[in-house]
């Protein structure tokens, strides 16, 4: 599985919830604690993001930022392999 | 590209705030339509590389303020006026592209009349027109585009047809009318329909190149506050109660590629 993960200007979060719902991994919640504008912010509660970006582009308020694991190749050379080809 | 080590694995940024769009926060309630339509606007801008090529006009309305969040050239006009404004800007400077940002209000209430002229002389430029069904920065009072039975604040027992008339359909007005070039309805509840709404603005800046009339997007949006809704509800309503009346798709496509 291809590893993600997010990360939310917690400052900026209004906590509407929408990225919540258009997570569908179930990834995201709000956090118990509020920032200083009295918003519960979104945090990612389990380890299983994917990187698909659905929570990104819902935000309204532009506060995730969306990491992705690169794709290898399924026939992907052995680093010593690559150099070998180099050569 | 920036990269970052979570978990000991380098990860790659694969989404991010758009350039274009400012470090301001913006002063909508949580959830509101118009901050996702203002990045997704501005991610288009980015993508094509028009930042300096794009002049915007702002309306009044919740996005009186649209001009401290895109980091473009933008004009202010009077309620109901941008039509016009934005008309005047393209025929100064024609080699620009130009986009008006209008709310329900003043689209389709004060600016009824700017709309339909500024469509019907086919002027190039792209009308962005952000339907939530209501009068959002003024409390909630019906707008023409209300629906039958929904309750405002100044529809307490939902509008009543024999008494106010009908909900106004412009999108499919405009789209009658021969200098509408594109004319389609967008929405932006979820991720899918946020991209949709990207290609069809991308779409309308192209077609500007081809200079053949007015580019049209209306975008079905909510409004939890005047709605007195939480954001998930408030697209649950949308999706179940403005659909029906405001069916999601392209009502005019240009014939010739
Ligand atoms: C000439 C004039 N008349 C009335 C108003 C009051 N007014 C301000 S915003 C607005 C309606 C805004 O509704 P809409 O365009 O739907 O935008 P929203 O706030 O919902 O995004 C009205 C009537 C005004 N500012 N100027
Ligand atoms: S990127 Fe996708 S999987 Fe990851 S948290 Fe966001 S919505 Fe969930
Ligand atoms: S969509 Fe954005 S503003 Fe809303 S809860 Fe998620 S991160 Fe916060």
């Amino acid at each position: 599985m291809i590893r993600g993960s997010v990360v939310v200007a917690t400052d900026v979060c209004k906590g509407c919830e929408l990225c919540i719902a258009a997570c569908p991994q179930d990834t995201l919640a709000l956090s118990p604690q509020i920032n200083r504008r009295g918003y519960r912010y979104a945090v990612m509660v389990q380890d299983n993001c994917t990187g698909c970006i659905n929570c990104a582009l819902v935000c309204p308020d532009s506060a995730i930022t969306v990491y992705r694991q690169p794709k290898v190749t399924k026939h992907a050379l052995s680093p010593q392999a690559a150099a070998e080809k180099e050569n | 590209m920036e990269t970052r080590t979570i978990n000991d694995i380098e990860m790659e940024v694969v989404y991010q705030k758009p350039e274009t769009l400012t470090e301001t926060q913006m002063h909508y309630c949580p959830g509101c339509g118009h901050g996702t339509i203002h990045k997704i606007l501005m991610e288009v801008i980015d993508d094509m590389g028009i930042q300096d090529r794009t002049v915007g006009v702002a309306p009044v309305g919740c996005s009186v303020f649209a001009y401290n969040y895109m980091n473009i050239d933008m004009q202010e006009a009077a309620h109901g006026r941008a039509g016009a404004a934005a008309t005047g800007v393209k025929r100064v400077l024609p080699d620009k592209y130009v986009f008006s940002y209008q709310g329900d209000g003043d689209l389709a209430a004060i600016g009824t009349g700017e709309t339909i002229h500024t469509v019907n002389r086919g002027e190039n430029i792209l009308m962005l027109f952000i339907n939530n069904a209501i009068y959002g920065m003024t409390g909630g009072q019906m707008a023409p585009t209300s629906i039958l039975g929904q309750i405002t604040s100044t529809t307490p027992f939902g509008r009543d047809a024999a008494a106010i008339g009908y909900p106004l359909k412009i999108t499919e007005l405009v789209a009658h009318l021969p200098g509408a070039y594109f004319v389609t309805r967008q929405s932006v509840h979820t991720a899918a329909a946020v991209r949709k709404l990207k290609k069809a603005i991308e779409m309308s800046f192209r077609y500007q190149d081809r200079k053949k009339g007015t580019c049209f997007i209306e975008i079905v949006s909510n409004c939890p506050s005047g709605w007195k809704m939480t954001p998930l509800q408030a697209n649950e309503w949308l999706v179940k109660n403005m659909f029906p009346l405001y069916p999601i798709g392209d009502i005019k496509v240009p014939k010739e590629i």
